[in-house]
This record gives C-alpha cells, sequence and structure tokens, in this order.
C-alpha cells in the first residue's frame, strides 16, 4: 500500500467514524424529527447542512474541470452564475412563505394550495428527480473508492450505502443535518487547502481570488499561441442567447428543486429560514469562487508541462492518471509526443477527464500524500451528503405524500416512521443499484434535471404564493405543458435517445427555459377561466405573506381546514 | 397588524425583493452575458471585468444581495412591532 492510499485510508477511517457518531447521538423518535429535524435547525448550521446537501460529487470532483476543460473558460460560467443565482430567488421568492405555510414536503404545499392531482405530478416529479440524482452520488462514491484506494468500485458502493443506511434511517432529517455540518466542514478543507497550496507555488500568491488574474493572462497567452481560443474570450463556443437559456434553467431549476426546499422546513421560523439561506449561499460561494480558479490554474499547469512533452518524458502524475483512463494521449501526428495545438477533446490529441482537475490537482502542484488522501475524504462527503439528502426526499415522498396522505391516513406517527425508514432502506438498495450499474443516460439526465424542476416546480410554487387567483386547474395544466414541452424536447434531441438536431439552435440544457415561461403563461391564462381558489385558501396564501402568528395558518398546518374550506365542493 | 398596515408592508416587500431582483439580474445577465464584451476591455485584479462578472462578481454579489434581504426584512419587521420570532408550528 502507498503512502497516499494509507493517508486516504485514515482520512476516509476518520471522517465516516466521526459520522457515524454524530448520527448516534442525534437519532430521533418522531415523525417530525425525521422528516425536518423537529425544525428546530440553527440558521447556520442549517445553512453549512444545505451547502453539503447541494453541493454533490459533480460540484466537489468535476465542476472546474467542466469550466476549464469542456467549457474553456468562458462557456462554463452558465455552472457558476446558474448554481448559486438560483439562491436569490429561493431566499426572496419562496424560502420564507413556505416556511410559513408549516408543512413536510414540495408536494404537501401543492397539494393543499391547489389539488390533489397537482400533487400527484408533483410527487412523480420529486421521485424521478431525487433518483436520478441520487444514482450519480453512489456512483461518485464508488469511484472514489476505487481511485485512491484500489478498491472494486461495487465494494465501495456497498461501504457507501452501509454508511449511509446507518445515519440516514436511524437519523432520518436530524441526523442527515448534523452529519452534514460535519460534512460541509471536510468538504470545504479538501478543497481549500491544495488551491491555496497551488496558488501559491504556481504566482507566489496564496490567495487564489488574487492570484486569477495573473493565471488567466498566462493561460491567455499560452492558448493563444496554440491557436486554441483565448481562455477568457467570450461567446467562443456558445451564442448569447444560449448563455441565458441555460443560465435560466439553471437558476430556476435551482430555486425548484425539491430537495432544497425542504431544508428551509427544518428552520426554526420565518426569519431563520432568511437567514438559512444567506448562510448557505455564502458556503456554497467559498467552493464556488475557487473552482474557477483552480480550472484555471490546472489547466496552464497541465499545458505547461505536458504541450510538446515526449511520450517517454511525461510526469508521474500524468502516467498515474492515464494508468486508470483518465488521460487519453493520440499520438495524431506520430512525432512521439503530446501536442496541444488543437486543444483537448476529441479529435485532438489529449483527451482529459473533467474530474482530474480536482483529484489530481495535489498531484500535480507536487504536494504531499496527507493532502491527497484529504481531497478523497472530501469527494465521499460531497458525495454521500447529496445523497442523504436526496434520500429523505424520496422517503418522505413515500411515507408522507402517499402513504399518509393516499394509502392509510389513520397511519400512527410509529407506523408512519417505520414507512419512512423502510421507504428509505429501499431507496438505498435502488440507489446503489443504480450506482454499481449505472444506465448511460444518468450524466445527461442529471444536468437536464434542472431544466424540469424549472419548467414544472418553480412557476407553481411562485405564482401559488404570490398570485391568489392562480387556480388549481391552472396549476395542473401549467406543469403538463411546461413538464412535457421540456422533456420532449430533451428526448428528441439527447444522442441517447433520437439525437435530432436542436430546433432554433436551442440548447437541450437550455429549453427548460422556455417550458418554464409556457408554465408560467398557461397559469396566467387557464386562471382567467377556471374555479378561483376557496376564499379559506386565498385567506391562508395572504396569510401567509405577513409575520406574526396567524390562527389560520396555524389551524391549516395542524390539519384543521376541512377538504372544502380548502379546496372547494366537488360537483361533478 | 390591521388591513393597512398589512398593505404596507407586503407593498414595501415587493419593493424590497424589485430592486434586489434588478441587481441579481444585471450582474449576471447583464454584465456576466449580454455586456460582457464591452466590459471585457475594462480589468480588475487584472481579470477582464466581464469574465469576473461572469465567473466569481456575480456569485459575490448574489450573497451581498442575499445579506441585504435578510437585514432589510428584519428592520420592516421591527418597523411593524416584530420583534420575537416564536417556532412556527409544523404539522404533517
Amino acid at each position: 500500500m502507498s503512502s497516499t492510499q494509507l493517508w486516504t485510508l485514515v482520512f476516509v477511517a476518520l471522517t465516516f467514524s466521526f459520522y457515524i457518531f454524530i448520527a448516534y447521538r442525534s437519532r430521533v423518535s418522531d415523525t417530525a424529527g425525521f422528516y425536518i429535524a423537529g425544525g428546530g435547525i440553527p440558521a447556520p448550521a442549517n445553512g453549512a447542512a444545505i451547502a453539503a446537501d447541494w453541493m454533490s460529487a459533480a460540484s466537489f470532483i468535476s465542476m472546474a474541470g467542466i469550466i476549464a476543460f469542456s467549457n474553456n473558460g468562458y462557456a462554463g460560467s452558465v455552472f457558476l452564475m446558474g448554481w448559486t443565482g438560483g439562491y436569490v430567488l429561493l431566499a426572496l421568492l419562496l424560502a420564507p412563505y413556505l416556511r410559513k405555510f408549516g408543512k413536510y414536503t414540495v408536494p404537501d404545499f401543492v397539494g393543499d394550495r391547489y389539488s390533489e392531482a397537482a400533487r400527484l405530478i408533483s410527487v412523480v416529479c420529486a421521485l424521478v428527480i431525487s433518483f436520478v440524482y441520487v444514482a450519480g452520488q453512489m456512483g461518485g462514491v464508488g469511484i472514489v473508492f476505487q481511485r485512491f484506494l484500489g478498491v472494486d468500485r461495487t465494494l465501495g458502493v456497498i461501504i457507501g450505502m452501509v454508511i449511509v443506511f446507518f445515519y440516514a434511517v436511524l437519523g432520518g432529517m436530524k441526523g442527515i443535518t448534523w452529519t452534514q455540518v460535519a460534512q460541509y466542514s471536510v468538504l470545504i478543507v479538501a478543497y481549500i487547502i491544495p488551491v491555496f497550496a497551488i496558488s501559491a507555488k504556481l504566482t507566489g500568491n496564496p490567495i487564489p481570488y488574487l492570484s486569477f488574474g495573473e493565471i488567466l493572462q498566462k493561460l491567455d497567452e499560452l492558448q493563444v499561441g496554440l491557436g486554441i481560443d483565448a481562455y477568457t474570450e467570450a461567446f467562443t463556443r456558445t451564442s448569447m442567447v444560449n448563455m441565458v437559456l441555460i443560465t435560466a434553467a439553471l437558476m430556476f431549476g435551482t430555486a425548484g428543486l425539491p430537495h432544497v426546499i425542504v431544508r428551509f422546513y427544518t428552520a426554526k421560523s420565518v426569519r431563520a429560514a432568511r437567514y438559512s439561506a444567506l448562510w448557505a449561499l455564502f458556503f456554497i460561494a467559498i467552493l464556488y469562487t475557487m473552482a474557477p480558479a483552480i480550472g484555471a490554474m490546472s489547466k496552464f499547469n497541465v499545458i505547461n508541462s505536458l504541450d510538446g512533452t515526449a511520450v517517454e518524458d511525461t510526469p508521474g502524475w500524468y502516467n498515474t492518471w492515464s494508468d486508470v483512463g483518465l488521460i487519453t494521449h493520440n499520438d495524431l501526428n506520430s512525432n512521439g509526443a503530446i501536442d496541444l495545438a488543437g486543444g483537448f477533446g476529441e479529435g485532438t490529441e489529449m483527451i482529459i477527464n473533467n474530474d482530474i482537475v480536482v483529484l489530481a490537482a495535489p498531484e500535480i502542484a507536487g504536494l504531499p500524500a496527507p493532502i491527497v488522501g484529504l481531497v478523497a475524504a472530501g469527494g465521499l462527503a460531497a458525495a454521500l451528503s447529496t445523497a442523504s439528502g436526496l434520500l429523505l426526499v424520496i422517503s418522505s415522498s413515500v411515507a408522507n405524500d402517499i402513504y399518509y396522505k393516499k394509502v392509510n391516513p389513520q397511519a400512527s406517527e410509529a407506523k408512519q416512521l417505520l414507512v419512512g425508514r423502510i421507504a428509505m432502506g429501499a431507496a438505498i438498495v435502488v440507489a446503489g443499484y443504480l450506482g454499481i450499474n449505472p444506465p448511460g443516460f444518468v450524466a445527461e439526465v442529471v444536468a437536464l434535471a434542472f431544466g424540469l424542476a424549472a419548467a414544472s416546480f418553480f412557476p407553481i410554487l411562485f405564482l401559488g404564493i404570490f398570485w391568489k387567483k392562480a387556480t388549481a386547474a391552472a396549476a395542473a395544466a401549467g406543469m403538463a405543458v411546461g413538464l412535457s414541452v421540456t422533456l420532449l424536447y430533451q428526448l428528441w434531441t439527447l444522442p441517447t435517445f433520437f439525437g435530432n438536431d436542436t430546433i432554433l439552435d436551442i440548447p437541450a440544457t437550455g429549453i427548460g427555459t422556455i417550458g418554464m415561461i409556457l408554465n408560467l403563461l398557461t397559469i396566467l391564462i387557464v386562471s382567467q377561466f377556471t374555479t378561483p381558489p376557496t376564499p379559506v385558501m386565498q385567506k391562508v396564501i395572504e396569510d401567509v405573506r405577513y409575520p406574526g402568528r396567524s390562527e389560520l395558518v396555524v389551524a391549516h398546518a395542524e390539519g384543521k381546514l376541512s377538504e372544502e374550506e380548502l379546496h372547494g365542493r366537488h360537483d361533478h | 397588524m390591521d388591513a393597512q398596515q398589512r398593505q404596507e408592508y407586503w407593498r414595501s416587500n415587493l419593493k424590497i425583493m424589485a430592486i434586489l431582483l434588478i441587481i441579481w439580474a444585471l450582474v449576471s445577465y447583464g454584465a456576466g452575458i449580454v455586456f460582457v464584451e464591452p466590459l471585457n476591455n475594462v480589468s480588475f485584479l487584472g481579470v477582464p471585468l466581464g469574465f469576473w462578472f461572469a465567473q466569481q462578481g456575480s456569485i459575490v454579489t448574489f450573497v451581498i444581495l442575499i445579506f441585504v434581504y435578510v437585514k432589510l426584512m428584519d428592520r420592516l419587521d421591527q418597523k411593524y412591532g416584530i420583534t420575537e420570532y416564536e417556532q412556527e408550528v409544523h404539522h404533517p
């Protein structure tokens, strides 16, 4: 066993025992604790938990590489702006009001505000989005184990499943939240240390925010010299319209993702929900503002150390990562050296996996073995924290939205909790299976999940709060229109499905914005012709907007309002 | 709060939201995308300004926007006499 592997093992064992200890300390025995941690998490802790929940294996491991290599810099900005800008929408438009509404899940709000049909559509959406997402996380756990410890990928996924099973099933939202706080600390330290070290090594200035300009200048010169478009130049790979469409789909999708929204229900009060959003974005921004820096620095390092290098003279890290297939060199001009004149990717001499940028950064910069181990533990923390949050959404959808609301409304607290735990256990098994045998389309679908969330959830949540006259029929119609336009277009253009040409040059990742606008318009129009919400429901919506105790909202949250008061008589 | 106070409170809330969301759109869609090319002629910390907004500046602004929002809402709540936030109820 190499010293890197030994250090990785030490860090992984340490952090895993830490997570289990926390979960054991915060185990729960009632549904309020299981679903929403009793609504008693302080804002900074809730913010850190949201940040860990939000930043998945993809954010931690892949994002810097996606920006620097797949998108050559500027075009990758859509992810940076999209995945952070959505929190402004959440904080200002959704979080405080949904918290005041006082329920457990997103389908709860949709079902109460509109109708049972709308509840059903949103349960299905929440389940599909969460399963697609969680499969990616389990796969991520397997990959980290495989690359750093040489463990078989299947075994890696199973280890991840056991750990998540232990703390998520035992502790529910309470266990998950406090574990995520610990996981955030691990992942952010694991990100910051290599970034600062590499920045210091490259420019003499350890602060990546200050050295960013210098790196970009060098990188631009290097790329232009090689005949690649400058890294900072706009619209070399994408158009202005596409940038707007994709950024908007990611922003509004972020604000509509059920596993993010549900976290604001765990806040103590409306005020705490606002502060949770602030802390969450603050913690997320620390990593997201550093990702473009590490991306640019790694790209500079890679070009600088590889271009023109003879195949037999490549550095040690190159060999390590080409052995596991993350770097591929095709000697197109058969001169026995690496030529980067064509840039990177298909049709050039060099194909680099995006994950390398973060995973190999410590080695490329020649940092000691413990730091490499720390990065592995950070990647695992990112994957596990996101997986557990998603599993909770799945579990609460099944136990609360389907079992308690539809199958057995008389179920006792203990029974609901049992169903929730069984649902979570089953979800872990399915997620693990999907992680070991990933269907080819998972990676594509994760990127598209945002478009679906934007086109389905955001408009009905937003108008549900800000427009009292939005009707149940309109919401169902809006969701149907938004979802079907988005989904059909995605299937139409995706290579794994139909693979047709795009229409009007709209990318599959940006169609969610169009779907969302159509959804909004549908609700605005259909609401004019259909039965408005009952006076009681309109009063509830009104009361949700103001601070202070409202007896009506409390009565509603406690389930004391009748179906007729909420949704009116159904004379069919 | 009586009916008129409620109306005033909601108006102030909507005004705060509108102003902050306009800034939100200006830094991301404006400075980061639509006006990125002219802004790239200006340099900030050595980074072309448009590119900086697209990759770091917009994110920093987003954090500041939410900070300003929570502080303004605290002040608004206080103005209408809401200083204590009881733990709000949660039920299935």
